[in-house]
């Protein structure tokens, strides 16, 4: 049984390095996870591209050539990553999308880099990957980290006309880190918060917390964290007949929060991921993988979906492969794609994706901004 | 100043929670010389049953004081079977064993319990109706202290002073110290000591009954997991009064619920804890058997 998976390994290599050799075609680099523990986070985006690229090539293509994939297995390890792009850059791939994880990106976008080849990655979220600016050939059409702390922030600045501001979090890996972001984005705005504190998880009460806020000042609590202490919090709050805003994150956007908050609940405001399942073209584009694959998407499928769509319309409207020409592309237009209308900032941070301010009002969440 | 007193009132109320809990493991614990770990369950389970025989209430059209007198009668009732039963079933069979025993046996009982009630209810958060009555005078004359922080510290002075006369003046009460001074001796003198015994979980029980009932009002959502951490805390507050001495309970529970609430306050929140703890600490090296504990005697 070994010896036959092998034969069978060993054959599918050769037919899929077989065409590496054909002239004139453009090359789609497609890197990521696609063995080992994290394969689940890579392989959607190798299935998304294949069904983009279909779609393409039945169409004609891309500037008058087929689109072929190079797909690399990097699994999701730094040292691997840097191989695999010196192999699709010596294979001369025009694009690549990918890479999975963070980590095996930023190893691989040094390489990329020197030899001038753009990428789009469907799920690195570190923020240093665009913010540092290291990197003009990188692209992504997933959020950063921070997206949702920088939403919160010009949303509390721009349109609540917030000037003084209480950060409060729960001490986690998630709160705390939203929590400096927002410290970060406020101060870089010139606003310096009020006050900044962790409280404890699970704590019998926030008695204290709340009155401190209330003594601040404050017009605005911005919490990271989830919903059991934000519902205590926003209680106590709206006891002592605070006017208060209350802003959070996607870990209370949640229906759970404004069952336990009750009436409490009415009036505050959180980020959360848009919402995409209603858009036709992610609609389609799940079908589309349940005909070809019999199965449900998996992680990322969407935003490579979303990232490929991009890369070839790219070199479409640039009327070349061009490095410069095709950034510029990206940059200049919006696409089409299953996560709605999207287009590209300086950095490489998709416009139009990620997160939504919500508002409770009459016991649900409504989106009052993006 | 009206920050230091909404503060002082904060810490306070807070104090009082503690204290109703406290008291239980105290109580047990200079009888029978246990740290009835469950015990912090009994109170969540206090809790889940105030929040369902309020529903009922509710759906009957019920409203006003009765229901929060009859949801805390029946919160108190069950509560107090549910102490009696757990000394029962975990504590009595081992109480000629080693000391470790009982003890382990409590962890156990307390594990048994949070389960229960996550399996026989939900782990998610519920909603807990505020059922402590809107006292409008308290908000004209003590504007720094909300009504139900004002009706928590009020029951739990009353129920304080009825555990004293309890404890002084009864029959129970002197059987319960007779036995805490002398288990045997008391037996000798015609105490009955187990029902002594049992009597002294179900008044703990429905202490901490009382305790659970007002605070899931005033913080408006329970889980199964809420025993665990007021537990800890409780017990912490009986160890910083000198654990078995009453009226150290809750002079502990108050001193704690005050350095959390001005260590919040004037440190940060981050500190809470550590401020809490730290002050333990100190309070035992000075005073190891805690602010109004007697040093044991060895009995012999």
């Amino acid at each position: 049984m070994k010896r036959l998976q092998m034969f069978a390994v060993i054959c599918a290599c050769v037919f899929l390095a077989g065409p590496v050799f054909a002239a004139d075609t453009i090359k789609l680099g497609v890197a990521g996870a696609h063995s080992g523990d994290l394969a689940s986070y890579g392989l959607p985006t190798l299935n998304a591209a294949k069904l983009v690229v279909n779609d393409y090539n039945a169409k004609g293509g891309v500037l008058g050539k087929k689109v072929e994939i190079l797909a690399e297995d990097d699994v999701c390890k730094p040292e691997v990553a840097a191989n695999v792009a010196s192999k699709l850059v010596s294979e001369k791939a025009n694009v690549v999308l990918g890479h999975i994880c963070s980590g095996a990106t930023k190893a691989a976008l040094n390489v990329y880099k020197d030899a001038k080849v753009l990428t789009i990655s469907p799920s690195a979220t570190n923020v240093d990957l665009t913010k540092s600016g290291d990197y003009p050939n990188f692209f992504r059409t997933i959020s950063p980290d921070d997206a949702q702390a920088r939403l919160q922030v010009d949303f509390a600045i721009n349109k609540l006309r917030v000037k003084r501001v209480a950060i409060i979090h729960d001490k986690g890996d998630y709160g705390k880190g939203l929590a400096e972001f927002a410290k970060g984005f406020f101060e870089q705005k010139g606003f310096v918060p009020v006050l900044f504190e962790g409280i404890t998880p699970g704590a019998v009460d926030y008695t204290a917390i709340v009155q401190k806020v209330k003594f601040s000042g404050a017009d605005a609590v911005l919490y990271g964290g989830y919903h059991p202490e934000a519902a205590k919090i926003v209680s106590g709050m709206k006891k002592k007949k605070m006017k208060t805003f209350f802003i959070s994150d996607d870990g209370v956007r949640d229906d759970t929060f404004i069952k336990v908050a009750g009436k409490y609940a009415e009036g505050v405001y959180a980020t959360g991921p848009i919402d995409t399942t209603k858009f036709p073209m992610a609609i389609a584009a799940i079908e589309q993988h349940k005909k070809a694959y019999g199965s449900e998407p998996g992680a990322f499928y969407l935003n490579a979906y979303a990232a490929t769509i991009c890369l070839l319309e790219a070199m479409n409207k640039a009327g070349s492969t061009d490095f410069a020409a095709v950034s510029k592309a990206l940059r200049t237009n919006w696409f089409e794609t299953p996560l709605g209308k999207i287009s590209f900032d300086e950095r490489g941070d998709a416009k139009g994706i990620g997160f939504a301010m919500y508002q409770v009002k009459n016991g649900k969440y409504v989106e009052v901004g993006k | 100043m009206e920050y230091f007193l909404e503060l002082f009132f904060g810490g306070l109320t807070r104090g009082s929670i503690y204290a109703l809990i406290a008291l239980g493991y105290t109580m047990v614990y200079g009888i029978i010389e246990l740290i009835n770990f469950a015990h912090g369950e009994i109170y969540m389970i206090a809790s889940f049953t105030a929040l369902i025989v309020s529903s009922l209430l509710a759906l009957q059209g019920m409203t006003g004081p009765a229901v929060l007198l009859l949801t805390a009668a029946a919160a108190i009732i069950f509560a107090a079977a549910h102490g009696f039963t757990v000394e029962k079933v975990a504590y009595k069979p081992l109480r000629q064993a080693p000391r470790l025993s009982p003890l382990i046996s409590a962890i156990g009982m307390s594990i048994f319990l949070q389960n229960y009630v996550m399996l026989a209810q939900t782990s998610d958060f519920l909603p807990f109706p505020n059922l402590l009555p809107d006292l409008p005078f308290v908000a004209e004359y003590l504007p720094f202290l909300g009504a139900t922080e004002f009706f928590i510290i009020v029951t739990t002075a009353l129920v304080m002073v009825g555990l004293t006369l309890l404890i002084k003046f009864t029959r129970m009460g002197k059987a319960m110290r007779a036995t805490a001074q002398d288990r045997n001796m008391a037996m000798l003198v015609g105490v009955d000591i187990n029902r002594t015994i049992s009597n002294t979980f179900i008044i703990g029980s429905a202490l901490a009954a009382v305790g659970g009932v007002l605070i899931a009002s005033h913080i408006g959502r329970i889980n199964f997991y809420i025993g665990f951490i007021a537990g800890i805390k409780a017990f912490t507050a009986a160890v910083l009064g000198g654990i078995g001495s009453i009226p150290g309970a809750v002079l502990g529970a108050l001193v704690l619920g005050w350095t959390e609430s001005f260590a919040t306050g004037y440190v940060s929140s981050d500190y809470e804890d550590v401020f809490a703890f730290v002050l333990l600490v100190l309070i035992l090296i000075v005073r190891p058997s805690g602010l109004l504990g007697r040093p044991a005697v060895q009995k012999v």
